[in-house]
C-alpha cells in the first residue's frame, strides 16, 4: 500500500477514535448540566466525573493528533482549509478552549459554579456542530478558488440543507453515543438509579440518530452525487452499521449486556464512518485536493509512518494501563478508590 | 492596520504564543519540581515534601488545562493564519510536529494516572514512577516544538525548485544547526522559571507569617533548584550566542547594536541610539562581544554594515536582549544570596527584604522568557523561513483576521482572569496547616510543638 493510503487510513482511525471519546465527553457534559437543571445531579454527576476526570486531556490529544497528522501527510489541506476556515475554525478553537479550561476550573477548583457547568454543557453540543463544518466543506461546492486565493462561500454553506443535516446528525450522535457509554459505565458501577436514567436517554436519542443519518444520506445525494453513488456501492457497510444499531438497541432495551451494547454502538459508527470515508476517496477536499496529489513527499511519508508505528508501541501499553486503572478497575468505577 | 491581514496575523500569532508560553513553561518545569519533591519525601519519609508535591500538582492541573487549550489554539492557528507557510514548510517539519503530539499523548495519559492514584499503591515509589513519563512527555514536547522553531531560523534538509520541494531529509531538518542551542536554552529556562515561581509563592507565604516547617523546606528546595537552573540557563544562553555568531550573524549584531565588523568587539549594555545610529550612554564591556561570540577576546565579529538593510531585523530588540540577560543574572544573584544566608549563621535567610526579592524574581523570570521569545522571533524578521520565505508571503489573505484577534483577546483575558481566581481560591480554602492535619495528623502535632 502507498504511504498516502496508510496515512489517510491512520488519520481516519484517529478521527474515528476522537469521534467516540469526544462524543462520550461532550454528551456527558451536556447530561451533567441537564441533570443539574432538572435536579437530578445527585444521581449521575458523581458517575460522570469519575470517568471523565482522568481522561479529558487524552480526548483533546486525539483531536490534536488528527489535525497535526493531516497537515503532515497532506500539506495541501493546510492551504485550502487554512485559507477558508479562519472563522469557523477560530470559533471552534474558542469553544474547545472554553470547554477544556472550564472543565478544569469546575472540577479541580474549589468552587462549584453553575455558570461553568452551563458553559461546559453548552459547548459540548456546539463543538461537534462547528467541527462538522469541516466535513461539510470537504464535499465541495462551498469553496471557490480565485486569482487571489481561495474563499469560503458562506451564503451557500448557511443555506445548504446538507450542511444543516450534518450539524443535526453530529449533535444527536453525540448524545446517543454518550448515553450508551454511560449506561455501560453505570451498570459496571452497579449504580441502579443512574443506570435507569442514562438508559432512557440512550433509547430516546437512538431515533433521532437514525433519522438524521437518513436525511444526511438524502441531502448528500442532492449535493454531491458522485460521493453518494460511491456510498451506495458500499451499501454493505451501511447495512452492517444498521445491523449493529439494531443489536445495540435490543441489548439496551432489554437491559442486558451493556458492554456488548456499547461495542455495537462503536461498530455501528465504525462502519458508517468508514463507509462514508471510503466513498469520499480519492478526494480529501472535492475537487481540489486528492489523496495522491495532496500527499507529502515520499521521504516524509515514510518518516511519518515510522514515527507513527514507534509512537503506537509507546501509546498502546500506556492507554491499556489507563483503561485498566479507570475503566476496568471495578473498585475505582464503584467509587471505592 | 486592522484590515491588513499580514499585520493582524502577526499580532494574533504573537498574542497566542505569548499567552501560551506562560503555561507551556509551567507545564515543562513544574512536573520536574513535583517529582523531585515527591522523591525526597518518600526517601526521607518526610510528609512535608509529599504534601508539597500534592499541592503543587493541584495547582498545576489548572495551568495545564490552560496550556492545553491555548496550545490547541496555536496548533490550529498555524494553518489558519499561515497557510502558505504550512503548505511548504509542512512538507519538511511535520515530523517533529507529529512526534510532539505523541509526547503530549504520553504525558496526558500518565498525568491522568498520576493525579488519581496518590493513595492507591502500597509502595509509594510506584506512584512516584508515574511522574517520570509526565516529565519526559512535557520536556520532549518542548524539545520537538523547539526544533520546529529552530528550523525556521536555520532551514535545511530540503531542496526548493521555485515553489515545489524536490527532495526532503526529515532528520536533517530536525537536526539543523540551531536545534542544540535552542533546545538547551528553552528547556533550562523553563525549569528555571518554574522553580523561581514556586519559590516566589513560598516566600510570599512566609512573609505572611506562616511558620510551618513545610515552608522552610519548600523554600530551600525551590531556591537550590533556581540556582542550578539559572546557571544552566546562562550556559545555554552562551551556547545560543555562539550559534548565532556562526550561523545568523545579522541577528546577533542586531541584539548587540554591532554596526562595524571588527576584532575585539565590545559588548554593549543598554544605551540609546542617536540620529546617525551611533550608540550613546551604553555600558561597554571591552572585547566581551568577541568572547561571547567565539570564546576568544580577539576574534572578528561581523557587523550590521555587511547586510542588506532590508534583511536586518528591527534594532529595538537590543533592549529585550539586555533585559533577558539582566533578569537571568538577577535570578542567579538572588539564589546565591539566599544560599549564602543559609550558610552564614548570623544572616537571616528569611529576612523580609530577601523574601521580597525572591517574590519578584518569580514573575521576572517569566518576563525573561517572554523577552527571550520576542527577541528570537522578531530577530528573525523579515523572514518566516530564513532565506526562503518572508513573513508577508506566508500569511492568510482572509480579510477577517482583525475580528479574530479581538475574539481571542477576549478569550485570553477571560481565561487569565478566571484561571488566577480559581487558583487563589483553591489554596485559600485549603491551607497547608489544615491539610497536614487531615492527611498526616501525627506530623501536624509535631509541627505545633516546635
Ligand atoms: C512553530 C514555531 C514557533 C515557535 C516555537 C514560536 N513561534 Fe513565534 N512565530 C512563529 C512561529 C513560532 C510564526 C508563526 O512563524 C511567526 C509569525 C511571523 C513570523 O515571522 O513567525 C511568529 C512570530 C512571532 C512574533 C512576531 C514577530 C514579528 O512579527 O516581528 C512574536 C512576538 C512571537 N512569535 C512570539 C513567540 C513566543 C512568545 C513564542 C513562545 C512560545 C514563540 N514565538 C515561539
Ligand atoms: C508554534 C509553537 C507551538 C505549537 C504549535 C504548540 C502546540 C501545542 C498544542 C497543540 C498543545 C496542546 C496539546 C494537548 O492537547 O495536550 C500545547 C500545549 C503545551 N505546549 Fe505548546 N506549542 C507551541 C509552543 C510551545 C513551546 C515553545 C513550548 C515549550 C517551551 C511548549 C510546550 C507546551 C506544553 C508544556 C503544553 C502544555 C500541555 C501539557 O502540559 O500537556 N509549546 N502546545
Ligand atoms: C544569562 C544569560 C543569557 C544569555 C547570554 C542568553 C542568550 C540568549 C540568546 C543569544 C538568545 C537568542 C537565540 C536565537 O535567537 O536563536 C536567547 C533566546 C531566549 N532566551 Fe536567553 N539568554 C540568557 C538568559 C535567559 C533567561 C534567564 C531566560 C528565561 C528564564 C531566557 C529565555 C530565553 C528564551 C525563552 C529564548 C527564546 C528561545 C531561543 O531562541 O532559544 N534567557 N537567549
Amino acid at each position: 500500500m502507498s504511504y498516502e493510503m496508510i496515512g489517510i487510513i491512520v488519520l481516519w482511525l484517529f478521527l474515528y477514535g476522537y469521534l467516540i471519546v469526544a462524543s462520550v465527553d461532550f454528551g456527558a457534559g451536556f447530561y451533567a448540566f441537564y441533570a443539574k437543571l432538572t435536579n437530578k445531579d445527585h444521581i449521575i454527576n458523581q458517575l460522570i466525573s469519575r470517568y471523565l476526570s482522568p481522561v479529558w486531556e487524552v480526548t483533546n490529544v486525539f483531536f490534536v493528533f488528527f489535525f497535526v497528522g493531516l497537515v503532515g501527510f497532506f500539506p495541501d489541506t493546510a492551504y485550502y482549509y487554512g485559507q477558508t476556515l479562519l472563522i469557523p475554525g477560530s470559533i471552534a478553537i474558542v469553544l474547545l478552549a472554553v470547554r477544556g479550561s472550564f472543565y478544569a476550573f469546575e472540577n479541580y477548583g474549589s468552587k462549584k459554579s453553575n455558570l461553568y457547568m452551563f458553559l461546559y454543557g453548552a459547548t459540548g453540543l456546539l463543538i461537534p456542530a462547528s467541527l462538522s463544518t469541516a466535513m461539510t466543506i470537504s464535499e465541495g461546492g462551498f469553496i471557490q478558488e480565485t486569482g487571489e486565493g481561495v474563499v469560503l462561500l458562506t451564503r451557500e454553506l448557511i443555506t445548504s440543507p446538507y450542511s444543516w443535516s450534518v450539524v443535526f446528525l453530529a449533535i444527536v450522535s453525540v448524545l446517543y453515543i454518550s448515553s450508551a457509554f454511560l449506561s455501560f459505565y453505570a451498570n459496571r458501577a452497579n449504580d441502579r438509579k443512574a443506570l435507569e436514567l442514562v438508559r432512557k436517554y440512550a433509547l430516546f436519542w437512538s431515533f433521532p440518530t437514525i433519522i438524521a443519518s437518513l436525511t444526511t444520506f438524502i441531502a448528500l445525494s442532492q449535493h454531491n452525487i458522485e460521493h453518494y453513488q460511491n456510498m451506495i456501492d458500499l451499501w454493505w457497510m451501511f447495512g452492517l452499521s444498521l445491523a449493529f444499531f439494531s443489536a445495540a438497541m435490543w441489548f439496551i432495551y432489554r437491559g442486558i449486556y451493556y458492554g456488548c451494547a456499547f461495542i455495537c454502538v462503536m461498530l455501528q459508527f465504525f462502519f458508517a464512518f468508514f463507509g462514508y470515508g471510503a466513498g469520499h476517496l480519492p478526494y480529501l477536499l472535492y475537487p481540489y485536493v486528492t489523496v495522491e496529489q495532496g500527499a507529502t513527499h515520499e521521504a516524509m511519508g515514510l518518516a511519518l509512518v515510522i514515527a507513527f508505528i514507534l509512537g503506537l508501541l509507546l501509546l498502546i501499553p500506556s492507554l491499556y494501563m489507563l483503561m485498566r486503572m479507570f475503566l476496568f478497575d471495578a473498585d475505582y468505577v464503584k467509587g471505592k478508590k | 492596520m486592522f484590515a491588513d491581514s499580514v499585520a493582524m496575523s502577526r499580532a494574533l500569532t504573537s498574542m497566542t504564543l505569548g499567552f501560551h508560553i506562560i503555561f507551556a513553561t509551567i507545564g515543562v518545569g513544574v512536573p520536574l519540581m513535583v517529582s523531585i519533591a515527591e522523591f525526597i519525601g518518600i526517601k526521607k519519609g518526610d510528609a512535608h515534601y509529599i504534601l508539597l508535591a500534592r499541592r503543587w500538582t493541584r495547582g498545576f492541573v489548572i495551568t495545564v488545562a490552560i496550556g492545553v487549550v491555548t496550545g490547541t489554539a496555536i496548533g490550529l492557528q498555524l494553518s489558519l493564519l499561515w497557510p502558505s507557510f504550512m503548505q511548504i514548510a509542512g512538507n519538511v517539519i511535520s515530523l517533529p510536529l507529529f512526534m510532539e503530539t505523541f509526547a503530549f499523548f504520553f504525558e496526558a495519559i500518565f498525568l491522568g494516572a498520576y493525579l488519581y492514584t496518590w493513595d492507591r499503591f502500597k509502595n509509594p515509589f510506584y506512584h512516584w514512577i508515574l511522574s517520570i513519563p509526565v516529565i519526559i512527555g512535557s520536556t520532549m514536547s518542548a524539545v520537538f516544538i523547539t526544533t520546529v522553531n529552530a528550523f525556521m531560523n536555520a532551514p535545511q534538509g530540503f531542496e526548493l525548485n521555485g515553489r515545489t520541494i524536490t527532495s526532503i531529509d526529515p532528520i536533517a531538518a530536525i537536526l539543523n544547526p540551531a536545534t542544540p542551542a535552542k533546545v538547551f536554552h528553552v528547556v533550562t529556562s523553563a525549569y528555571l522559571a518554574s522553580a523561581a515561581i514556586l519559590a516566589a509563592i513560598t516566600a510570599f507565604n512566609i512573609l505572611k507569617k506562616r511558620t510551618n516547617p513545610y515552608y522552610k523546606k519548600a523554600l530551600k528546595l525551590t531556591m537550590i533548584s533556581t540556582l542550578v537552573f539559572a546557571l544552566a540557563t546562562a550556559i545555554a544562553g552562551d551556547v545560543s550566542a555562539k550559534y548565532l555568531a556562526e550561523h545568523q550573524p545579522e541577528k546577533l549584531a542586531t541584539y548587540e547594536w554591532h554596526f562595524d565588523t571588527e576584532r575585539g568587539a565590545d559588548l554593549l549594555l543598554f544605551g540609546t541610539l542617536n540620529e546617525e545610529n551611533e550608540v550613546e550612554h551604553a555600558i561597554r564591556l571591552p572585547n566581551f562581544l568577541s568572547f561571547l561570540s567565539f570564546g576568544d577576546f580577539n576574534s572578528e565579529v561581523t557587523g550590521l554594515e555587511e547586510f542588506d538593510e532590508e534583511l536586518v531585523p528591527p534594532l529595538w530588540i537590543h533592549y529585550l536582549f539586555d533585559g533577558m540577560v539582566t533578569l537571568g543574572m538577577f535570578a542567579l544573584g538572588i539564589a546565591m544570596l539566599y544560599l549564602i544566608s543559609l550558610r552564614i549563621r548570623r544572616w537571616n535567610e528569611e529576612h523580609p527584604l530577601l523574601l521580597w526579592l525572591i517574590i519578584i524574581n518569580g514573575p521576572l523570570a517569566m518576563l525573561a522568557i517572554e523577552f527571550g521569545w520576542i527577541l528570537a522571533e522578531v530577530g528573525r524578521q523579515p523572514w518566516i523561513l530564513r532565506g526562503y520565505m518572508k513573513v508577508a508571503e506566508a500569511a492568510t489573505t482572509s480579510p477577517h483576521v482583525g475580528w479574530m484577534f479581538l475574539l481571542f483577546l477576549g478569550l485570553y483575558i477571560i481565561l487569565g482572569v478566571i484561571g488566577v481566581r480559581v487558583l487563589r481560591k483553591l489554596f485559600k480554602n485549603n491551607p497547608v496547616e489544615l491539610e497536614l492535619e487531615q492527611r498526616f495528623p501525627h506530623i501536624a502535632k509535631k509541627d505545633d510543638g516546635q
